[in-house]
């Protein structure tokens, strides 16, 4: 794949064995669509923020080499249910095996589901490939994923974790696509960790399609710490009916230029969203978290938190938008987005967004951005407690009502372990005379 | 209840009359002849005739916006008369010159000029299409070295301000179609407060488009020179018509050292009829600059326009500067409003409050756009706002779109919005009381939008809450 900016540059798609006839021609629309809409610019309004100029430029390469040194292994031991390890985009390990024995649950990488009802049924229906140029790059390229299908009334235990390990350098930078569906039948629940780390420069563009049936109850977390040198575009569509539960959680601590691109549909009456995010940022990092909640149906729920701690020069962004449609009376839907600024010299954009086309409806979303609060630090420190101590605390604290509400504790543990290795190392820097 | 809504909700513009005077009326066309025609018409100086053909090479390159939250049909920029003036036999001297027909219309409006002058102590100059016909008070103004004109007579008698300030805050080539007003604008109001003056009485326009086909390009510039504090107040009504009409003004606001200008609208154009046929398209760029110390404040009450597309904004650039934005903004039938401000801290410790209130009814939309800018060099600067949404009726939509962009980590931002419809315990306690269902709505929005009305001037805010009788109350069901 030649990613130069360039007009003659066409895009083909990529075909693996036993495709059906259906995702190959999903393949082609979406390779057509990517070449009317080109790479994404600042020009136009969702990508206001994020210049892709930077990951344009770079020859990409698709390879499915390891990665130099050890083999990679995994945060949670064996602590999942079931794990599946991609490496640069293709299938590395599969532990599956011992969950796939219960009747109710199917884990397997995306290429071996394709003949099954559910693939068909929900494959690509969610994420657009027509309005987006990133998911439409994805749907004509991706090489591998994760499948995992829940039956009606089935409870998985644990949790079921995706691990996706990246590796380039700069002489040999690699891309890599991966594509999931999550399918939880009517009744039925599923908690779904997916992590990405790496080394080097690498770019991952990944798409989560997630069908959550009638009263399923779906837990999805999202661990985003790629190298700083790395690029990641990753898409989570969400897709609700009727009475459905979801929660999701987006953990960004790494990579170098991210995208976290996060939407949901309640399409089913009673459907309840909680949509969480934490991105702890320092050095150069740029981090843009974009996400769309639309109520189609009537009576749902949705609450949305996004919490930002920069550092050095990094820059965040958050871009939220709720859509309430005319038919969704009787909406409830809360958006936040904190920001906390450590430095000097970060930088945060800010855009929460109400699309309201109806009257009866709650709706209301919030926006705030500041620093520590120099009374408590006092406070910690009249008390014994070191500068920097009390300065990490008081970030921890800033995160934690975040991460505290992680249900399951390997989770939990994980996220408090990432923000802590994220944590400042300097001293708060001492503000000008002039306030 | 529903047979007074009716009743309210089907009433007619009560402002929409014609009034029949001859108008001295270019031929519709926009080119560098038509340009150079209205330079000529006017007499105007070299420099000015340079300031608008630069701006019309400009605006050739320039692409109509589309990014805003609304929907028009094409606007054909030719067919539409930039100059229309009303025929006048000579200069006139006092009052009682006036046209008489033209003062029947005020007298209709109820702003008859004399009654001004007598009852409210309020200085007016009155534009009436695109020349100002009578200016009032000035000599009581120029006792303390107010100069309050329209435009052209600036041009005239006070060209080294006008050069000076003009196009200081809004560039001719900030945007379409305020490049498309500096090309082509026929007049507006010019007015500057000396140093360390505070202005005696409340300035004000009226403005008003009379004459069809005519595009009205408003061009005002408040300059407060270090010290001095001024209150303005600007009202519009316009005729009904059946045309879409082009409005696409621009204010320019320059608060020096320590200054303070508080500016105060309430628009009321024609908003088309039910069926959203008609109406003003209002385009307009407003933009203030604050120095050390200056105080901007703007405050709106927009209820009329087809399309309102405005976003008064602050440029916080001296230190310890305040910037204010205030603003109801009501949307019935098929009424499209994107408005909002933009609040620019350049300078430290600037501060600034939006406040916004949008009532969406009928069909209406309502868009909120607002930005907060905190650069690199605004040190402490703060900034709070709150835009909250009321929705009347099911089939209309209020839409929020805050930027906030951060490059100072001293900053404090706040932002706060909802929206909800006014909720039935609320009607229900009120019945309970004894209030019927149509005041209680009442009651409820003018609490709703009390926040923004006690910033208006007493004046103004009685209009205000009138206007809002009017245009809502009968979209209540």
């Amino acid at each position: 794949m030649s990613t130069v900016l360039d007009d003659r540059f066409t895009l083909a798609p990529v075909h693996i064995d036993g495709e059906p006839e259906r995702v190959r021609r999903i393949r082609e629309q979406a390779a057509e669509r990517f070449n009317v809409l080109g790479w994404p610019t600042t020009r136009s309004e969702d990508w206001k923020y994020t210049s892709l100029a930077s990951l344009t430029s770079i020859d990409w390469k698709i390879d499915q080499r390891q990665p130099e040194g050890n083999d990679p292994a995994s945060p949670f031991g064996d602590q999942p249910v079931a794990e599946l390890m991609f490496v640069n985009g293709t299938l590395h390990a599969n532990r599956s095996a011992l969950a796939n024995e219960h009747p109710g649950i199917r884990v397997m990488p995306i290429g071996e589901a394709m003949e099954t009802e559910s693939f068909t049924q929900h494959f690509s229906r969610y994420a657009d490939y027509e309005k987006h140029a990133m998911t439409a790059l994805n749907t004509a390229m991706w090489q591998d994923g994760a499948y995992i299908e829940i039956a009606p009334g089935t409870v998985v235990e644990g949790f079921i974790h995706l691990l996706y390990v990246g590796g380039g350098n700069a002489e040999h930078p690699i891309a890599s696509h991966h594509r999931n569906l999550i399918v939880a039948g009517r009744g039925s629940q599923i908690t779904v960790v997916e992590s990405f780390f790496g080394k080097g420069t690498y770019f991952t563009n990944t798409v989560t399609e997630i069908v959550a049936g009638d009263g399923a109850v779906v837990d999805h977390y999202k661990f985003e710490n790629e190298s700083l040198d790395a690029f990641h575009i990753g898409t989570v569509q969400i897709h609700q009916e009727r009475a459905s539960n979801v929660t999701s959680r987006t953990i960004a601590t790494g990579g170098g230029l991210v995208r976290n691109e996060i939407n949901a549909a309640l399409t089913g009456e009673g459907a309840s969203l909680s949509m969480e995010g934490l991105f702890v940022l320092s050095g150069k990092q740029h981090v843009d978290n974009h996400t769309v909640i639309d109520h189609v149906a009537p009576h749902c729920d949705s609450v949305e938190l996004f919490k930002g701690i920069l550092d050095e020069n990094a820059r965040g962004i958050f871009d939220g938008r709720i859509i309430v449609e005319p038919d969704a009376v009787k909406t409830n839907s809360r958006q936040t987005n904190k920001n906390l600024l450590l430095s000097e010299t970060a930088v945060i954009d800010s855009k929460p967004s109400l699309e309201i086309h109806n009257d009866d409806v709650k709706c209301n979303h919030g926006s705030t951005i500041g620093q520590l609060d120099e009374e408590a630090l006092f406070y910690l420190r009249a008390r014994g407690i070191g500068a920097e101590e009390a300065r990490n605390l008081l970030v921890y604290a800033f995160a934690s009502e975040i991460v505290e509400r992680m249900k399951v504790d390997a989770v939990r543990e994980n996220a408090g372990r990432a923000l802590f290795s994220r944590m400042p190392k300097r001293l708060p820097e001492r503000r000008s005379e002039s306030r | 209840m529903s047979s007074t809504i009716e009743q309210i909700a089907s009433q007619e513009y009560k402002y929409g009359f014609i009034t029949d005077i001859e108008a001295d009326q270019a031929p519709p066309g926009l080119n560098e002849d038509i340009i150079r025609l209205i330079s000529a018409k006017k007499n105007e100086p070299e420099w000015m005739l340079e300031f608008r053909l630069k701006a019309f090479r400009h605006w050739l390159t320039m692409k109509e916006p589309t990014w805003a939250n609304i929907k028009y049909g094409p606007i054909d920029y030719q067919a539409t008369s930039y100059y229309s003036a009303p025929k006048q036999k000579k200069k006139l001297n006092s009052l009682d010159e006036v046209d008489p027909e033209l003062r029947a219309t005020f007298a209709k409006l109820g702003i008859s000029l004399e009654e001004q002058k007598r009852l409210s102590g309020v200085a007016v100059d009155a534009v009436f299409d695109s020349v100002s016909v009578a200016t009032t008070f000035r000599t009581e103004l120029a006792k303390v070295g107010v100069i309050f004109c329209s435009f052209s007579d600036a041009v005239q008698n006070h060209p080294e301000l006008v050069q000076k300030y003009l196009g200081s805050v809004v560039p001719y080539t900030d945007n379409f179609f305020a490049t498309l007003n500096s090309a082509v604008f026929t007049d507006g109001s010019f007015c500057y407060i000396p140093k360390g003056v505070r202005c005696p009485m409340e300035l004000s326009t009226y403005f008003r488009i009379n004459s069809a086909n005519t595009g009205q390009f408003e061009r005002t510039l408040i300059v407060a020179d270090e010290g001095a504090t001024v209150s303005y107040l600007e009202g519009c009504t316009a005729p009904m018509r059946d045309e879409n009409q082009l409005h696409a003004a621009v204010v320019e606001l320059v608060a020096l050292d320590n200054a303070s200008i508080k500016y105060s609208t309430v628009q009321n154009w024609y908003p088309g009829d039910k069926e959203g046929r008609g109406g003003i398209y209002n385009f307009v760029t407003k933009r203030g600059k604050a120095f050390k110390n200056a105080k901007l404040s703007w405050t709106q009450v927009e209820t009329g326009s087809a399309i309102t597309w405005k976003y008064p904004s602050c440029i916080l650039q001296g230190d310890n500067s305040i910037g204010e934005f205030y603003s109801v903004a009501l949307t019935n039938h098929r009424q499209q409003a994107d408005t909002g401000t933009k609040m620019i801290h350049l300078g430290k410790n600037t501060r600034s409050t939006i406040v916004s209130k949008g009532i969406s009814a009928g069909r209406g939309q309502q868009t909120y756009r607002g930005e907060v800018k905190i650069m690199k060099s605004a040190e402490g600067a703060r900034n709070y706002s709150q835009c909250d949404s009321l929705l009347l009726g099911d089939k209309c939509g209020a839409h929020t779109f805050p930027y906030i962009e951060v490059r100072n980590s001293t900053a404090k931002m706040e932002h706060e919005a909802s929206t909800s419809k006014i909720g039935e315990d609320q009607l229900f306690y009120c019945q309970q009381r004894g209030i019927s269902a149509e005041d209680a709505v009442s009651m409820i929005v003018n609490g709703f939008c009390r926040e923004v009305f006690k910033e208006l001037p007493m004046e103004f805010a009685v209009e205000a809450t009138k206007l809002l009788g009017v245009s809502l109350e009968g979209a209540v069901g």
